[in-house]
């Protein structure tokens, strides 16, 4: 093994040793570097050095498991199916096109009250809000209230870009198609008198996307309606986008339902916040047991395409709504972890005087 | 290079017309020959001296360039789906995501390209502005190389360069002779010379003369053949004939020639050695075709799955066009329209996973990998301050799967230098001093001639010489002084020897110092300074070397008057020729046998004193016999062979052919790393053995097959597999013992036989090879004789073939087998066998057929090849293997300029595989696995999300994630594994070249590891699209996460995350560059993110930038971060349990090959039985190692007939005469160490090998035949089973023979049979008592007599002791496998030397073996 060259390159890292004043010398630079020695670490994954990250991940998730588990059965949450597809139904008159408005009314019971703050949905399934074409159809520099792009929308929009001759404000498909039933919540006091639970419209939108995101055109003493002026509803709808709400605040593009159905969702079911019913006082649960019946201007149709249409309430935690499948991931990673931290102990204890060599796969 | 190979075959034929016209000085008429180009386009006929190499110039680059890049499928294949992009139905990602990434590619790679070519262009230049002077008018001017033209009459001086194929006019020397040196053509760097022609050499004396020279030289059309031409000159109505002697190739040196002139016939391209140089053609790895397979098949699976997807389309959009009333309107084509533009955005939205940027990020590795090569430290070359260089940035990863090198000898594995080593006068042998002796003064400063260069210190030899007391003394320096073919000359007063071979130089120079100072020589004279005392000795007669011969003699008169012969040659031939055998020849063989244990070249030197009278005879006898127009050099042979007899033995001479530094250790360590090293070398066979032991690629216990045995074993081979029927590779195995280390030593005729088919092999095969069915090596008669023969063979071959096909014989159940031609399986059982050898060495080989080795090796097994070697006979054997290594050495830089790495010392070369080679190949691979695990983790969640998006091909992640992911998120740290990943270190590499090996299987990286990273990606993609889309899917949360810019926010966090903690995993040399590396790319998420989902960017175009501030909304909610962290462990933690329980449970496995293998060693560390060392004469290979040197020139005068290489080419033992014995003889010499495996079956340990060498080897003499007649023992002969060839009648009779032979020596059968019944199932195929038959009669007839029945067995089982030396605990070992310990070879054993002495005498086993048990039988 005697290599010629073995002797001289001793010092590693070292100064090149050619003095500077030889000219000419192409010797490479003896540096750490280029020689490829860089101070390295160089660890060896074995049964032993890996053992205690399996036992120490399983005895982390368990926890977190069981926690994410408790709170989210903690959860408080009834759907109410209100498409009407079941002819008992009593939304089932509002499937054929030709009651307009039709009111249906679902009678409910909640068996335990609701503590804390209540968050109203809606539901949608077998809606394609991630199909590609609906999804580009939208024009983001008009939502953000670019007045060139309010009177002349991006071609993305069509065909529901521009109605007779005027552009569509806001344009494209995913506007066209908003959410429009009206929910509305009635607890059942006493037979007569049913009080109306307050809804809270705003909040329930993303932040960045109310404050940054959604602009109305700019003009800020001008009354809403002249911002949008040259410009019309989309065809679905029944109002002008700037009729959406009469608290200014909420209405034109910031509107918060709106801004919610804005935001497509990612699969074919899912979810919106609708509305959001706030904690009166700690005496008394935001929503007492008892009996319930929701109130529906039914308009948004569904029954064309098999969909369901749903309404929700759920009380929320610091880790959301209810969804137990999170807490049993992480108690069944856990116990995947410590399972594996088992089988490396058992492994390490029988073939420990092989794994103190180096190891050289990849 | 298509058009090139059709052009070809035209010019084949074209180029034995002669219809080359050249007229001298008279450029218009040349020029008017015009060559039709394209349909009426026409050019001048004859090229300028022009040369171009570059590929692009200024205007050409750019198109040409990416012309040339989009010839690349996968970049033709991006720039379709960028088109594709393009159309706004099929857009499904923003144009940014695959624009930037090919742009990068683009410019990175014609950066690269342009990079190259300027280097090109500036050597072109270089060579094309050299000066030369070309006569213009009436004067010689200087001009450069490119202004020279056809029809030139150029002036060449001493030293300077052929620019172009030259007719030598005229020159200054006596007959104008003219010496060139042929280094950077084929590598020899001894002089050659060429002659004018006589009448040019007559007539063209001055300068004017040759101005009015009108001569016109006919000739062939340009053609590759690089050392045949044949022409004629016209001239003044006379017509005289040309051949290759009289041509100036470009290339070579003009040396010792003052001045020449010469005719320019080719100039430039036109030349031989441009057509003899390919053109430029790019190499790829076995990775980078392996990696464009792979991505050919992603690719393909890619349509596969947007087929697939499409399908789904088109179930779902006459649901989306009848009932969601949301999107019907937006569907407003037909559904068959609709899926057709759906099935095109699949493919563009899946284009992502086509792992695109893998090519760039490539081309950064191999580019920074060959810069760790050129900055290596290690393998700078300090004396020639030259650093390796990685010409080629491509191939490094093929650097480490290297499985066959092919070496140069000359210059690559020895040095090209000769030293004089040692010497044994009268019986006492002078070494060389110790080393520090060196240091003190020059001990030859008395001796004014001495050159001061020796390194030979010996003071007693000194003062031996010049106390000029010992007779033989002074004639041993007066034979090396005398006897030989050196050219002297003065030049500054230093006296300047110019020899045929370096060996003699050696030796003359010696003597030179010693005192013995040959000073000048005419044509019968040699004038001597002896010891300051100028003698001239006047010379009667020279008897030149021939590999026949093996020595060289002289005759001379010397001053006194008396006649004196001074031979000097190898030890067998000069020891049959002593007069009498004494104790001073024994120990002078004693000597010779040391020093050729030491693998010096030895040689002895004699002399006799001769009678007048008898000098009287004989010389009328030479006289008679040298003017012989027949047979002469038969005759002549025979003269000399009388006049050299009853010599005196004076002593020998040991030189050495000295290795390059650390060629030992590096050959050692690469057979380690399952390296197969093969020498290919334009030597003599007897050199390239002798240097294949010094380097001990070959050793004692090897069976070195020679061309007959191998001949003989391909036809037991072929005919086996075809009666078979199996027709199954590998059934070598069988019939060969895989224990017994075999070599191959073969020679260049033997190729010519075997490469038949492959001449015909389309040019692709063989890379700028000359496909001429000539020999260039050797000269026309002979070569035309080797052709037929060949030819015949061939045919042969053939007819046997199609017989056995025709009666069923062949193969049936592989088709294509029983198509292949005989050749085709010829060359395939060669390979396989030459595959099973531990060495090959191929002697006598011309450049072409290098390269033709490399190729039939790279034909028949798919292996990585790399050729090293350093001159310019090397260079298509360096093109045409993989990767092709030049050393920058002496002999020019041809090789250099072809090849891929340049190194300075072969012993780098070990440092190249094993270091940079392996972590090349290590880092490409983890960087492939990973790269495409990444992708695919990353990317296939795209189809998952295909599934829930009713099929619309909507992208999962946002377009600037896509775009970026491949080049900023991710590129630092897989680059980093790439650049600086280290399984092992430098220094263990180099000790444990086992570690090689996985590179030669291609374990890091083939299909099983691309599925496991199939399945590894998709694992990973399927955990973060699922696990993710199950927690978030109908949830309900402060604000909705299940939208789906958070989905794929999340989705593409856990991802990078989960491919980032994967890397984490697999790298295992952290430096501060990994944890920069990671913490950058990260952080390049981190900024981008933030800029691309920034306010300011969504301002400028919010349909670009549309994500915005989703990160910062999403990640700011906690069970979001849950999320990715479960994703993220759900994603290593398994993959990282398995990879260690799979590794623990693999570990025992290598641990139970580890035992086997030391057990195995231990029975394998068996002392060498000494008995079948032969070393001796083997190793005189002096005598026979290079060609006639210039004894006809001198003694002729200069008056030359015909060139010098066909004379002595006449005599080599190429044409062997079947009347020749000696040449039988020379085979003789070899075959018992074929018989050594008999006495191992196991592998020596090379350590111990190397041990015994040291150990005297004496008892090696034994009796040879006694040798062959035990080694036939173990074959019991069938003569049934002999093929039915033209060997018959010979295999007939030796059939009896042996039957015989083994009848009449029952001990001996006796005493084996054990080990051939354990032999026998795998041996009984091979014939090897029949290959060496041949030399069966020879040694028969060499015997006093026919042993008698009754006296050989007995001598024979003696002997079988004897050879059997091993003590017998060994040998029982050896038998029954079982590990025993070793006793060290018994020295007090062995015989003296005194006693075998002289040749073979059997029965005289020393006394102590006799009392050995006679048969090993009796041990077991």
């Amino acid at each position: 093994m005697a290599m010629n060259y073995n002797t001289k390159d001793e010092v590693d890292g070292g100064p090149p040793c050619a003095p500077g004043g030889t000219a000419k010398n192409r010797r490479p630079d003896n540096t750490a570097f280029k020689q490829q020695r860089l101070p390295a670490w160089q660890p060896i994954l074995t049964a032993g050095t890996v053992l205690p990250t399996f036992f120490i991940i399983g005895l982390i998730f368990i926890p977190i498991g069981i926690g994410i588990f408790v709170t989210s059965n903690n959860i408080r949450e009834i759907e109410i199916d209100y498409t009407g597809t079941d002819p008992a139904s009593p939304c089932n008159k509002c499937l054929s096109p030709n009651v307009t408005p039709c009111i249906c009314t679902i009678n409910f019971t909640l068996e335990q009250s609701f503590e804390g703050n209540v968050f109203m949905y809606y539901g949608l399934s077998n809606f394609y809000q991630n199909h590609r074409r609906y999804v580009k159809s939208r024009d983001d520099s008009q939502l953000n209230g670019d007045p060139s792009a309010l009177l002349n929308p991006s071609k993305e929009c069509e065909p529901y870009r521009r109605n007779e001759d005027k552009p569509i404000a806001p344009c494209g498909a995913i506007a066209n198609s908003m959410f429009n039933d009206t929910l509305d919540l009635f607890l059942v006091g006493n037979e007569s008198d049913p009080t109306p639970i307050p809804l809270k419209k705003k909040g329930i939108a993303w932040w960045t996307d109310k404050n940054v995101k959604f602009r109305n055109p700019p003009g800020a003493d001008i009354p809403l309606e002249e911002r949008f002026k040259g410009t019309t509803k989309p065809v679905n709808w029944v109002k002008p986008v700037y009729m959406l709400d009469p608290d200014e605040d909420n209405s034109g593009f910031i509107n918060e339902d709106f801004i919610v159905w804005m935001r497509t969702a990612a699969l074919p079911t899912f979810r919106k916040l609708y509305r959001l019913i706030e904690r009166k006082n700690d005496l008394h649960p935001t929503l007492p047991a008892g009996r319930y019946y929701l109130n529906i201007t039914y308009n948004y149709p569904v029954h064309s395409f098999d969909g369901r249409k749903r309404m929700i309430l759920s009380t929320i935690s610091w880790m959301g709504g209810k969804n137990p499948f999170l807490g049993i991931a992480y108690i069944a990673i856990g116990s995947i972890s410590f399972l594996l931290g088992v089988v490396l102990l058992v492994i390490n204890h029988k073939y420990r005087n092989s794994s103190n060599t180096a190891d050289i796969t990849i | 290079m298509g058009s090139l190979a059709y052009r070809e075959d035209p010019e084949e034929e074209k180029n034995s017309e002669f219809t080359w016209e050249v007229q001298a000085n008279n450029r218009s008429y040349n020029n008017q020959f015009k060559e039709k180009v394209f349909l009426c386009w026409q050019r001048k006929k004859y090229k300028r001296n022009v040369i171009h190499t570059a590929k692009y110039n200024v205007f050409s680059f750019l198109p040409l360039n990416l012309y040339e890049q989009f010839h690349r499928m996968s970049n033709l294949y991006f720039l379709l789906i960028i088109i594709l992009q393009g159309i706004p139905e099929i857009s499904t990602l923003p144009w940014f995501t695959l624009f930037a990434p090919l742009v990068g590619l683009l410019t990175i790679r014609a950066t690269r390209d342009l990079v190259d070519d300027i280097g090109r262009h500036r050597s072109d230049r270089n060579i094309n502005n050299r000066p030369c002077q070309i006569l213009m008018g009436k004067s010689f001017l200087w001009r450069k190389w490119k202004n020279l033209c056809v029809g030139d009459v150029v002036c060449l001086h001493k030293d300077s360069i052929v620019p172009a194929d030259l007719v030598l006019l005229a020159s200054t020397e006596p007959s104008s002779l003219c010496y060139v040196e042929t280094a950077d053509i084929d590598g020899e760097t001894n002089l050659k010379f060429r002659q004018a022609p006589t009448i040019t050499h007559h007539e063209l004396t001055s300068i004017r003369k040759m101005a009015s020279f009108q001569g016109k030289v006919v000739c062939e059309e340009p053609n590759s053949r690089m050392h045949h031409f044949v022409g004629c000159l016209e001239w003044k109505g006379k017509k005289y004939p040309l051949d290759s002697g009289n041509i100036l190739l470009r290339g070579c040196k003009i040396r010792n020639t003052d001045t020449c002139y010469g005719l320019v016939i080719y100039a430039g391209f036109d030349t031989k050695i441009m057509k003899n140089c390919g053109k430029i053609h790019l190499k790829r790895t076995k990775i980078d075709h392996l990696m464009n397979r792979l991505v050919v098949l992603i690719f393909l699976s890619m349509v596969v799955i947007s087929a697939v997807l499409t399908l789904g389309f088109r179930y779902k959009v006459r649901e989306f066009k009848a009932k969601h009333h949301y999107v019907s309107a937006q569907h407003v084509r037909s559904e068959a329209t609709q899926t057709f533009f759906i099935f095109w955005g699949f493919l563009v939205l899946l284009s992502v996973m086509v792992p695109m940027a893998m090519f760039i990020l490539a081309e950064f590795i191999h580019l920074g990998n060959s810069i760790f090569i050129n900055w290596d430290e290690r393998m700078y070359y300090e004396p020639q301050d030259l650093p390796a260089k990685a010409r080629s940035t491509s191939l490094n990863d093929l650097l480490g799967q290297v499985e066959y090198i092919f070496s140069d000898k000359t210059g690559t594995l020895t040095q090209n230098v000769m030293t004089f080593k040692k010497c044994c006068i009268n019986g006492v042998i002078y070494g060389s001093e110790e080393e520090d002796t060196l240091l003190k003064e020059d001990p030859y400063l008395w001796n004014k001639f001495a050159d001061g260069k020796l390194h030979f210190r010996n003071a007693e030899l000194l003062q031996a010489v010049r106390a000029n007391q010992d007779r033989r003394v002074r004639e041993f320096w007066r034979v090396l002084a005398i006897c030989h073919t050196v050219m002297v000359q003065e030049k500054n007063n230093q006296l300047l020897y110019q020899a045929a071979s370096p060996d003699e130089e050696a030796l003359v120079t010696a003597a030179r110092n010693f005192g013995y100072v040959f000073l000048a020589r005419t044509q019968n004279s040699i004038t001597v300074m002896e010891l300051g005392e100028e003698r001239v000795y006047q010379v009667l007669a020279m008897m030149d070397f021939n590999s026949v011969r093996k020595r060289m003699s002289v005759l001379v008169r010397n001053p006194e008057g008396s006649i004196y012969l001074y031979t000097k040659g190898a030890d067998t031939v000069i020891y049959e020729r002593l007069q009498k055998k004494g104790l001073m020849e024994r120990t002078t063989e004693e000597a010779l046998a040391s020093f050729a244990e030491q693998t010096l070249r030895t040689l002895c030197v004699a002399c006799k004193e001769v009678d007048e009278d008898m000098y009287e005879e004989w010389r009328q006898r030479h006289q008679e016999a040298s003017i012989l127009l027949q047979n002469r050099a038969h005759a002549l042979h025979q003269v000399y062979e009388e006049m050299e007899q009853n010599l005196q033995l004076l002593g020998a001479t040991a030189i050495e052919d000295r290795l390059q530094d650390g060629v030992l250790d590096t050959i050692k360590c690469l057979k380690q790393g399952n390296i197969k090293v093969w020498v290919l070398t334009g030597d003599k066979q007897e050199t390239a053995v002798n240097i294949g032991f010094a380097c001990q690629l070959l050793s004692e216990n090897m069976i070195i097959l020679e061309e007959k045995e191998i001949v003989r074993i391909l036809e037991v081979y072929w005919e086996s597999n075809n009666s078979l029927q199996g027709g199954k590779k590998g059934h070598l195995k069988k019939q060969l013992p895989l224990q017994v280390k075999m070599a191959l030593v073969i020679n260049g005729e033997f190729l010519d036989q075997l490469l038949l088919s492959l001449r015909k092999e389309p040019r692709a095969l063989v890379q700028n090879v000359s496909l001429d069915e000539e020999e260039p090596w050797q000269e026309p008669g002979e070569e035309r004789a080797d052709f037929l023969q060949a030819r015949r063979l061939s045919l042969m071959w053939r007819v046997l073939g199609i017989q056995l096909w025709n009666t069923g014989l062949a193969p049936q159940d592989k088709g294509y087998k029983a198509l292949e031609s005989a050749e085709v399986r010829r060359e395939r059982a060669f390979v396989e066998l030459a595959s099973r050898c531990q060495a090959v060495i191929c002697c006598r080989v011309t450049p072409k057929q290098k390269a033709l080795i490399v190729a039939l090796v790279k034909k028949y097994q798919d292996v990585v090849t790399l050729a090293i070697g350093d001159g310019a006979n090397d260079v298509s054997m360096i093109k045409t293997a993989d990767i092709g290594v030049g050393l920058a050495g002496q002999e020019g830089m041809q090789a250099v300029q072809n090849s891929d790495y340049v190194l300075a010392q072969f012993c780098f070369l070990r440092r190249l595989l094993l270091v940079h080679g392996r972590w090349s190949y290590m880092r490409v691979c983890k960087f492939l696995r990973y790269f495409i695990y990444k992708t695919l983790a990353s990317m296939m969640v795209q189809i998952w999300f295909a599934f829930y998006s009713g099929f619309t091909a909507q992208p999962l992640y946002e377009g600037w994630f896509l775009a970026l992911f491949n080049l900023l998120y991710t590129t630092l740290p897989v680059l980093y594994i790439g650049l600086f990943e280290q399984d092992v270190s430098a220094e263990r590499s180099l000790e444990l070249p086992e570690l090689y090996m996985a590179g030669q299987k291609d374990e890091l990286f083939n299909y099983w590891v691309f599925l496991q990273a199939i399945a590894h990606g998709t694992a990973t993609s399927l955990v973060n699209f699922f696990m993710t889309l199950w927690i978030s899917r109908d949830s309900a949360g402060p604000v909705s996460f299940s939208d789906y810019q958070s989905f794929a926010v999340i989705v593409a966090l856990s991802g990078l995350l989960s491919i980032t903690m994967e890397i984490i995993l697999i790298t295992k040399y952290w430096t501060v560059l990994s944890v920069l590396a990671i913490f950058f790319s990260l952080g390049f998420y981190g900024v981008m993110t933030w800029l691309t989902q920034s306010i300011w960017l969504f301002k400028v175009s919010p349909k670009t930038f549309p994500f915005l501030y989703a990160d910062l909304s999403v990640l700011s909610q906690p069970p979001i971060l849950l999320v990715i962290l479960l994703n993220v462990s759900l994603n290593t933690l398994p993959v990282l349990a398995f990879r260690i329980i799979y590794q623990a449970l693999q570990k025992p496995g290598p641990k139970e090959e580890e035992e086997k293998t030391t057990s195995e060693e231990i029975i394998t560390v068996e002392p060498i039985p000494h008995v079948l060392r032969e070393a001796r004469t083997r190793r005189s290979s002096y005598a026979f190692s290079h060609r006639e040197g210039y004894a006809d020139l001198i003694t002729q005068g200069t008056i030359l007939r015909r060139s010098p290489g066909v004379n002595s080419d006449m005599l080599v033992d190429h044409t062997r005469p079947p009347d020749e014995l000696p040449s039988s003889m020379e085979d003789s010499s070899w075959y018992p160490r074929k018989m050594s495996f008999l006495g191992r079956n196991r592998r020596q340990h090379q350590g111990k090998v190397s041990s015994e060498d040291v150990q005297p080897a004496s008892e090696e003499k034994l009796p040879k035949r006694q040798e062959r007649s035990l080694s036939y023992e173990p074959w019991p002969y069938t003569p049934e089973s002999l093929p039915p060839t033209k060997e018959t009648p010979l295999s007939a009779e030796e059939s009896q023979m042996t039957s015989s032979e083994s009848q009449m020596l029952p001990s001996s059968q006796l005493s084996l049979k054990s080990q051939s019944a354990h032999l026998q199932e795998k041996t009984s195929l091979w014939k090897i008592r029949k290959l060496s038959w041949k030399n069966w009669p020879y040694t028969w007839q060499k015997e006093p007599g026919p042993p008698k029945e009754g006296t050989v067995p007995v001598s024979n089982s003696n002997l079988t002791a004897l050879m059997e030396t091993p003590p017998p605990t060994a040998r029982g070992s050896s038998t029954s496998e079982q590990p025993v310990e070793v006793e060290p070879s018994p020295v007090e054993r062995q015989p003296s030397p005194m006693e075998w002495l002289p040749g073979p005498s059997k029965g005289q086993t020393p006394p102590d073996l006799a009392g050995l048990p006679p048969s090993p039988e009796e041990q077991q």
